[in-house]
């Protein structure tokens, strides 16, 4: 096998979202030589895309918020799934991690007072979330981006090298986490640029590669979101957490068709914007459901009195969790009375002054204005669900980030599980990815520096196994002598599949059928061909992509077949009630061949095994927070009376 | 829906050459030339290399040249040419070529070393910073920059004259010092870092001669030249050419 | 890629080896010329143009009109204007167009001006020539060196274009006054004249030196309310800058020949009142 080039780090980071970028500020100031890896350009990671707001109760806005409301909406939001402890330690340091962005050089949207702005969004009780007009990922990313180059420069004059403590190594991808026995001894990756092997050996693996939304085909997320992390952690042994709770983001753009699913902020409502059907009406006041019902406004009238006295009036319903506005878009659309491209209207033009809608949101005007030609100060947006953000992944301790059974494997932001339960709060992800992107930093390089000298050991077996697995395309054939399959052609019929079967409203049928389709997929990825080289060539990086999202998918399917009720992100025709008894239960994936041997293309079985877990009890003091009454709604029998 | 087969002409190679390579393609309603470059990777030209990333033109990934005009692929839409027209789509041509469409923008990253980085001010924490949206405004409309490094590859002082790439940190990060030194609580002055001076003698400053081609070409519509060059040049005229400005400095420096 | 040797005018720029191998050096298929070329020929116009006119010394006095070029007229060989901008200041030795003691100032003021330096270096230099398209030059080095580093004085020509925008204005305010001096009348010169003063003060004043002066050097606006709004203001006209350029540029031509015309005798400035 060829000589494959080796460095060696105290801990390597993969993915340089917010996250990613987050744990490795953390591990290079606790003192750890770090690497990052990301697959695109320093700087390009998909949470730009982020737009609405972090959030932290910072009680800038509205006094009342403190962290025991977060902690209560993010439980309530998320169904009481979520692994209560993030959620706490979520919302208790949230507010220093934003302020923490400020001595680092960002600027946020200002109160009059001179503070950090908050705005309103939907779940939150009070004005929450930190942001810069409606790009508010950008903002987080640069400011993050700008701090590592900070530390590279100090590093620079104590060294005389920037990359001494700090390296990031861009448009990079990882194929494999490399383990000696139990623990992570590195990573293999490739260079896109050049389609060079090179391994990392670092005892201590950081994974923050974010979402799978590219195994959809309407969706919001960039090529990168193939579920790389989800894979990596499946593969070096780790369980993924309730992987059947796929947020669909309620408004996505429809039209033109090359730009379906790309997002529309939530601000949009936030800041005013209503939702209508092509009756005129607005819909959302049918769409309230019980455990909400004495939050939400019933009339307009209210509704609208709310955005200037949120203490006397209830809010919106525009502004009810996502899982709840997707769901009722859904329904319109399929009752008939959508908007010509198949979605609803969201209107902001007859609801503010052009001017206020081109200071708040900007990239928002631009977004319609460029892509399809629409001015929102004069007309009405169209939008639809949008695959968005996946609430499930590697289970993790919810302290140290560490994932479960992987000495060495730590996760944070979306690629982890568990914090956002069964769905997602807007502007909870930016905050997430901050508390757990620095938490991950800080156990993994206290976990590296505490192996000091009995660091793990890269086999050379491995690597030659993982370099063979990452050339197959290049040599694709079939024993059949079938054609080599095309790469591309694969991605489309699996987006399609997971979006007709496995998307927003699922059923029984239908899923079974999307595993065997998951299954015949999978025996023709074996044959997926490329053509040309290995320098800078999409088509083969498609190809090995495609057996994260394969594998991902198939969680997603196996999941969501098995959760027999309706929860946040997971709706199930069949079973369309919220049920208590499933409260406690997690639904973990592992792979079904421990070996990490992809030979399972038996479509009954498939490469994912599936096991209930009970969680662990909600802390008395957490659950003392809340009425009883709302428990109820909530909680099993005989965990109330605990 | 109407579609139609349009002409492109595509630069494929690589550093050791290259040329331009005719298409015919399918194009569709409501579609921008990204839409087309995916298209022939995914029908006629798999190992067709390009950077992409979100598609909405908030990453600024997609940066290269379409008739000669540097653009973002994502944000160019096909009704802006008519159908006869054929189309030429190259890479940056300010940097160096790697494949196809892709270029090594190494540069800027350097570049983006160079500047010092913000200095928080030493008598405040996390959660005491006090600032004016009035303060904030002017470095908030620099802070909209995606990087997408088309103002970089269009600035002539380094597209067409390579040997000033050393001396010469481009618009994007001349606009990071004004971003700076217009931030209210930056704290560079304190620690002896003259941000105004420096952009006149370690980024190259003086080597913009205002032309506004970065303006032109920003996608975000931010006004690089007159918001953050111009008003950068007139701060270095304070500390270099401004004789009372150094009198005053004089007479202070010998009291 | 700095080899110490001074590329070849084929093998630079785009065309450095590194780079995409394309020959055409740009590949715009728009009329990316057309704007250099007017700007150049505009510029080109008002230089002949005020060259004639500057050396002339003829025809630029008629009462109650004083052309923009020659006020303040400042030697002895002025034409004697009653209550009118002539100041002996340079006595009578200068033999010259007294036009040239003065236009220096304003002169200075528009070839430093952040604009008409785009409309040069583009126009007349083709530095480039349009956006991304190749300029001819072998080397470059900006504002960085003698001559071009003098282009950093523009706030002084400022400072200097103020009062002499002030002068035009008390020219135009002797224009209420008819050909024997006497107020309360108005011509269509008044016009012109008005025209052309509201627009050199809105030249002058959203010069991008003044944008600075005024408030943009400031770090903290909060502070200095009054500057801030004043820097608010400078940076709504300096946003038409380019447009006010060019207007004020023909309107002071305008003035000046239009009391060329009604001093070479062509025809009466028609009364209003």
């Amino acid at each position: 096998m060829s000589v494959v080039d080796r460095q060696e780090w105290d801990v390597v980071v993969v993915g340089a979202g917010g996250a990613g970028l987050r744990a490795a500020i953390e591990a290079r100031e606790r003192g750890a030589r770090t690497a990052v890896i990301c697959k695109s350009l320093f700087g390009k990671a998909h949470t730009v895309m982020a737009e609405g707001g972090i959030a932290a109760a910072m009680a800038n806005v509205n006094e009342h918020d403190n962290w025991q409301v977060h902690f209560r909406d993010t439980m309530r939001g998320g169904k009481f799934l979520n692994q209560w402890r993030m959620a706490e330690l979520h919302a208790r340091e949230a507010p220093d991690r934003v302020w923490e962005l400020e001595t680092w050089g960002a600027l946020f949207d200002r109160t009059k007072d001179g503070r950090i702005s908050q705005r309103n969004f939907g779940g939150h009780e009070y004005p929450r979330l930190a942001h810069v007009g409606d790009r508010t990922g950008l903002e987080l990313i640069r400011t993050l981006q700008q701090k590592i180059v900070s530390l590279q420069q100090e590093d620079f004059k104590e060294t005389g090298d920037y990359e001494s403590r700090l390296k990031v190594f861009q448009e990079c991808t990882v194929t494999r986490v490399l383990k000696q026995d139990e623990k992570v001894s590195g990573v293999f990756a490739y260079d896109r640029e050049t389609g060079r092997f090179f391994v990392l050996e670092a005892p201590a693996v950081v994974i923050a590669t974010g979402g799978i939304g590219k195994s959809f085909k309407v969706t919001s997320n960039s090529w990168e979101y193939t579920g790389d992390g989800h894979a990596l952690a499946l593969l070096a042994g780790a369980p993924l957490l309730n992987m059947e709770f796929v947020q669909f983001h309620p408004t996505g753009m429809v039209w033109p068709p090359s730009v379906k699913g790309i997002l529309v902020t939530e601000s949009v409502r936030g800041d005013g914007g209503v939702l209508r059907n092509s009756d005129g009406k607005r819909f959302m006041f049918d769409y309230v459901p019980d455990v909400f019902k004495e939050k939400y406004a019933e009339s307009e009238e209210e509704a609208d009195r709310w955005y200037d006295d949120p203490e006397n009036n209830r809010r919106p319903p525009e502004l009810l969790p996502r899982d709840e506005v997707a769901r009722a878009i859904n329904s319109e659309v399929k009752a008939g009375r959508g908007s010509p491209h198949g979605g609803v209207f969201l209107d902001v033009s007859t609801r503010m002054p052009a001017e206020v809608i081109k200071r708040r949101l900007p990239s928002m005007y631009h977004q319609f204005k460029e892509l399809a030609d629409v001015d929102i100060t004069a007309e009405a947006m169209e939008v639809g669900p949008t695959c968005h953000y996946v609430m499930g992944g590697i289970a993790v301790d919810s302290d140290s980030a560490a994932a479960r059974g992987v000495p060495g494997l730590f996760a944070a932001g979306e690629v982890a599980g568990g914090m956002h339960g069964s769905n997602r709060l807007g502007g909870n992800s930016l905050s997430d990815l901050l508390v757990f992107g620095r938490r991950a930093g800080w156990h993994a390089a206290e976990y590296s520096a505490g192996l000091a000298g009995g660091r793990p050991v890269v086999e050379d077996a491995q690597i030659d196994a993982a370099a063979a697995e990452a050339l197959r395309p290049f040599s694709a054939e079939s024993p059949d002598e079938a054609a080599p399959e095309n790469p591309y052609t694969l991605h489309q019929e699996l987006q399609q599949t997971m979006n007709d079967l496995v998307g927003i409203i699922r059923r029984e049928g239908e899923m079974a059928h999307a595993l065997e389709k998951l299954a015949e997929l999978r025996v023709r990825a074996r044959r997926a061909g490329v053509e040309g080289h290995r320098q800078f060539n999409p088509g083969w990086h498609l190809a090995l992509d495609l057996r994260n999202m394969l594998l991902v998918s198939e969680c997603v399917a196996r999941a969501a077949l098995e959760r027999t009720e309706s929860r946040g992100g997971h709706t199930r025709e069949d079973h369309p009630t919220m049920e208590r008894s499933w409260r406690n239960v997690n639904l973990l994936c592992r792979l079904a061949d421990p070996t990490g041997g992809l030979a399972a293309t038996d479509p009954e079985r498939g490469q994912i095994d599936l096991v209930r877990e009970t969680t662990e009890p909600i802390r008395p003091d957490l659950l003392a927070l809340f009425d009883k009454e709302e428990l109820v709604k909530y909680l099993a029998e005989e965990e109330l009376y605990e | 829906m109407s579609s139609y087969e349009a002409r492109f002409k595509v630069w494929r190679g690589d550093t050791e050459g290259g040329d331009l390579e005719d298409f015919k393609v399918e194009v569709n309603d409501g579609e921008v030339v990204l839409d087309i470059i995916h298209r022939l990777q995914a029908t006629q030209a798999p190992d067709l290399a390009v950077r992409w990333n979100c598609k909405a033109g908030k990453c600024g990934s997609c940066s290269a040249e379409i008739n000669g005009r540097p653009r973002l692929m994502c944000m160019t839409r096909m009704s802006v040419f008519s159908r006869e027209e054929t189309i030429t789509v190259t890479p940056l041509r300010a940097f160096p070529v790697i494949r196809d469409l892709v270029t090594d923008v190494g540069f800027n990253y350097q570049k983006a070393r160079q500047v010092p980085a913000f200095v928080p001010p030493k008598e405040l924490g996390p959660g005491e910073y006090r600032m004016m949206q009035e303060d904030v405004d002017r470095s908030q409309e620099f802070r909209k920059c995606i990087e997408c490094f088309l103002c970089q590859d269009t600035c002539h002082v380094v597209r067409d004259h390579e040997e000033n790439k050393q001396a010469f940190a481009g618009p994007r990060f001349l606009m990071r010092v004004a971003e700076l030194d217009m931030h209210p609580l930056d704290a560079a002055a304190e620690s002896g870092l003259d941000r105004k001076a420096t952009a006149q003698d370690e980024h190259g400053l003086g080597y913009c001669n205002i032309t506004k081609c970065c303006t032109e070409v920003c996608p975000e519509g931010i006004k690089i030249t007159d918001n953050a060059l111009i008003p950068l040049k007139e701060r270095a005229v304070d500390r270099k050419y401004d004789p009372l400005v150094w009198l005053g400095s004089k007479i202070r420096r010998r009291s | 890629m700095a080899t110490g040797t001074e590329p070849h005018l084929n093998s630079g720029g785009v065309h450095t080896p590194t780079r995409a191998a394309i020959s055409a050096s740009h590949l715009r298929t728009d009329r990316w010329w057309l704007a250099p070329a007017a700007t150049a020929a505009g510029l080109l116009a008002f230089i002949v143009y005020s060259t004639w006119r500057a050396f002339s010394n003829a025809d630029y006095y008629a009462a109650p009109y004083v052309s923009p070029f020659y006020s303040p007229c400042l030697a002895e060989n002025c034409e004697p204007m009653r209550n009118g901008p002539n100041w002996e200041i340079f006595g009578s030795w200068w033999g010259l167009s007294p036009a040239i003691l003065i236009l220096i100032f304003p002169l200075g003021f528009r070839l430093t001006c952040y604009y008409y330096r785009k409309a040069y270096y583009r126009g007349f230099w083709a530095s480039p020539p349009a956006c991304a398209v190749a300029e001819p030059h072998r080397k470059y080095t900006g504002e960085t060196r003698f001559p071009l580093i003098l282009q950093n004085i523009h706030r002084y020509f400022f400072y200097a274009a103020v009062p002499v925008a002030g002068i035009l204005t008390y020219d135009t305010v002797l224009t209420f006054r008819d050909e024997n001096y006497e107020w309360g009348h108005m011509g269509l010169g008044t016009l012109v004249f008005l025209v052309n003063i509201v627009l050199i003060w809105a030249y002058t004043v959203s010069c991008h030196s003044c944008r600075h002066i005024v408030g943009g050097k400031l770090k903290h606006f909060s502070k200095h309310p009054v500057r801030y709004r004043m820097w608010q203001w400078v940076g709504k006209l300096n946003a038409r800058h380019m447009l006010l350029a060019w207007a004020s540029l023909v309107s002071v031509a305008l003035a000046d020949f239009y009391v060329y015309l009604l001093a070479s005798g062509v025809f009466d400035d028609p009364r209003l009142f």
